[in-house]
């Protein structure tokens, strides 16, 4: 029946993404169809959607402040194009002749995601395991260390297109030139749900509860028996791959420039998670959205104001933490059961701290046994 | 005649002091008595720079017992706790539990070895409800895996409700099931004290060590603190070592007593024992 139930509402989201994706596409859904430049745009936020939602296991959960997360994006676009273009080339010709060249394409679309969001959780194991032995600001530094090495080292790699950006095959190799063009924005939604399903679900669990007692006291959650170091690192690694799979999807749509992944991107993806308000999922969508979306609105100022829409966007920004410094929605989350919970909140109310004064002996059977038994030595 | 009335009388008190003094050394043998105990300590010593903290502390707590730490500020109780629970490592010296070495574990271990305790100042999850605070000491005991969490399989979804029935039951045995929904630090005082001897005890314990539980409660509330960590034990058939700086909450409770003063133990023994011991009033009141 949960199952039923799960695979309605999926059925329900593939659709509407579906009917989306066409709307975006050239030929457009039932002749509405959505100028290119709005396409682009929420291809970007989707893809940012992914970025700050996974970050937010680290930064919003778990209480580690890392800002390193465009490494790992740069570790899953570059490996999986990297896959795209040198070696599944032949693997997508022989299953297009089975299953037809759109399956094919989806199949190795699929399969080199996995190997970006693979090659990114190495990456986030190999980081994790010593730097997550500091904390706070010691913590941020070194994955910022962490992702400018990154980005070094893919300048400096010429497979990979150094320092021009990866746009294809690099001579002297046989096959395909260039990065497919592979997604679209039904990938990116299919994804951006995956996302927020799998860290929805990590967090409202033993597991979730583990990472949010380290935030909350790391002291404590040892004490009650959380390995805090082996969560920390599972988080990155969580966080990391999914960082990975927005990579790979960015990789396959823009093609990846080392300027993309600079920390100017991480602090991007930082501010979505503060401005939509750490430790909320919803909070971190809304985040990503604002700040993908603001920029772009601002254009649409007339005259001389246009020129100063960085300054007001900044202005905004600042604006927004300083009526709200806990973030728009400031750790809560919004959904059903949230709207239910404000439904119900009335009557709960009247619960609270009505008494405390009860001697414990009193309440409760055994105890009162024991109060006598007292009496009597 | 007169004469040897007097000798029988002497005599008698004679008799009656070996025998007194024969009673006596057997019952501080008795007290000082290492084997069977389920937590010791062998010439425990650490130093931060060049302060000794605690120094050769032999400390032996026998199962099922309430046995309470003391000393003036400063004396290093609560750094023997931070050694017990693995927050500190010993300088020197050795820590067993239940046979076992532990001094070189981490808390988590120690922890999952069925150590669990409270703190000083209480280190509830401010974020976090009544019934979240007590589901996450669950933790040593969950047996959900990531995956199951993830895809949400029968799995999953039968350890999540075993917790929480196992978590509320703990609650409600204490008194706050109804709380359960509130913010684990907006409680009364006193119920966060209890809330985070629930806690401690979800993490199913054999030890609980309780740091200063009393520590700013009001004399109705200690009365309530004494009959729960009764209650505790007798219902969870635990052993129990406190520190406490309350010495009505001490006297009440605890069968037996050590006392530390500036790291060093100088006595050790039943509740009567320690009131008149006077090296443990020199310590506390000063010369």
């Amino acid at each position: 029946m949960k199952f039923l139930k799960r695979l309605l509402v999926a059925v329900v989201i593939g659709l509407v993404l579906y009917a989306l994706n066409l709307a975006m596409s050239k030929e457009g859904l039932f002749g509405i169809g959505v100028p290119l430049y709005q396409v682009d745009l929420w291809k970007l936020a989707g893809i940012n959607v992914i970025l700050a939602v996974s970050l937010n296991l680290i930064n919003g959960f778990t209480g580690q402040f890392s800002i390193g997360h465009v490494g790992f994006m740069a570790v899953g676009a570059y490996s999986s194009t990297f896959m795209t273009v040198y070696y599944t080339q032949g693997l997508e010709q022989s299953l297009a002749g089975a299953v037809g060249a759109g399956v094919a394409a989806a199949i190795v679309f699929l399969l080199v995601i996995i190997v970006g969001a693979i090659a990114a959780a190495i990456a986030g194991l190999i980081v994790g395991i010593p730097t997550l032995r500091l904390r706070g600001d010691y913590l941020a530094i070194a994955t910022l260390g962490f992702a400018e090495i990154i980005r070094i080292v893919i300048v400096n790699t010429n497979r990979i297109g150094a320092a021009t950006g990866f746009r294809g095959a690099v001579d002297p190799w046989p096959g395909r030139v260039t990065i497919p063009a592979y997604t679209n924005f039904l990938w990116i939604g299919i994804f951006d749900v995956v996302t927020i399903v799998i860290i929805y679900n990590i967090v409202n669990s033993d597991t979730g509860r583990a990472l949010i007692s380290i935030r909350e006291d790391e002291l404590a959650a040892q004490a009650m028996g959380v390995n805090t170091t082996r969560y920390k690192v599972t988080a990155f690694v969580i966080s990391a791959a999914l960082a990975g799979v927005a990579g790979a999807l960015y990789g396959h749509w823009r093609l990846p420039h080392p300027a993309d992944f600079t920390f100017v991107r991480s602090f991007e993806i930082i501010i979505m998670i503060v401005l939509g308000g750490m430790g909320s999922i919803t909070g971190a969508v809304l985040g990503a959205l604002v700040i993908t979306f603001l920029p772009e609105l601002l254009r649409q100022l007339p005259g001389e104001v246009y020129n100063y829409r960085l300054v007001i966007y900044a202005a905004l920004l600042i604006l927004i933490m300083i009526t709200r410094p806990q973030g728009m929605l400031g750790g809560r989350e919004i959904g059903f059961n949230w709207l239910k919970r404000a439904q119900r909140r009335p009557e709960g109310d009247t619960a609270v701290g009505a008494d405390k004064g009860v001697p414990i002996a009193e309440r409760d059977a055994p105890t009162a046994d024991h109060a006598k038994e007292v009496e009597n030595r | 005649m007169s004469g040897s009335t007097e000798q029988n009388a002497s005599r008698r008190t004679q008799a009656e002091s070996i025998l007194t003094e024969a009673a006596h050394t057997a019952r501080s043998q008795e007290v000082t008595d290492t084997s069977g105990a389920v937590l010791r300590t062998d010439k425990c010593t650490i130093r931060f720079g060049g302060l000794i903290a605690v120094n050769s502390l032999d400390m032996a707590v026998r199962e099922g017992e309430i046995y309470g730490l003391i000393g003036p500020n400063g004396a290093g109780k609560t750094t023997v706790f931070n050694l017990l629970t693995g927050v500190y490592e010993p300088t020197e010296g050795e820590i067993y539990f239940q046979g076992k070495r532990i001094d070189s574990l981490r808390p988590h271990q120690i922890a999952r070895r069925g150590v669990s305790r409270t703190f000083q100042n209480i280190r509830l999850f401010p974020g976090m409800t009544v019934l979240e605070n007590v589901l996450t000491a669950c933790h040593i005991h969950s047996r959900q895996s990531l995956a199951d969490a993830v895809f949400r399989t029968p799995r999953f979804e039968r350890d999540e409700r075993e917790q929480r029935e196992f978590c509320l039951e703990l609650l409600k045995i204490f008194g706050l099931e109804r709380f359960q929904n509130e913010g684990g630090t907006s409680l009364p005082y006193g119920n966060q004290r209890r809330l985070e001897i629930v806690r401690a005890l979800a993490t199913r314990p054999k030890l609980l060590l309780l740091d200063e539980p009393a520590a700013g409660m009001n004399p109705a509330e200690q009365e309530d603190l004494i009959e729960l960590i009764r209650l505790v034990r007798d219902r969870f058939g635990l052993t129990i070592l406190l520190v406490e700086h309350n010495m009505k909450v001490v006297m009440g409770i605890c069968e037996r007593i050590q006392v530390l003063d500036y790291g060093k133990p100088i006595a050790l023994g039943l509740p009567e024992e320690i009131r008149n011991n006077p090296k443990v009033i020199e310590a506390y009141l000063g010369d």
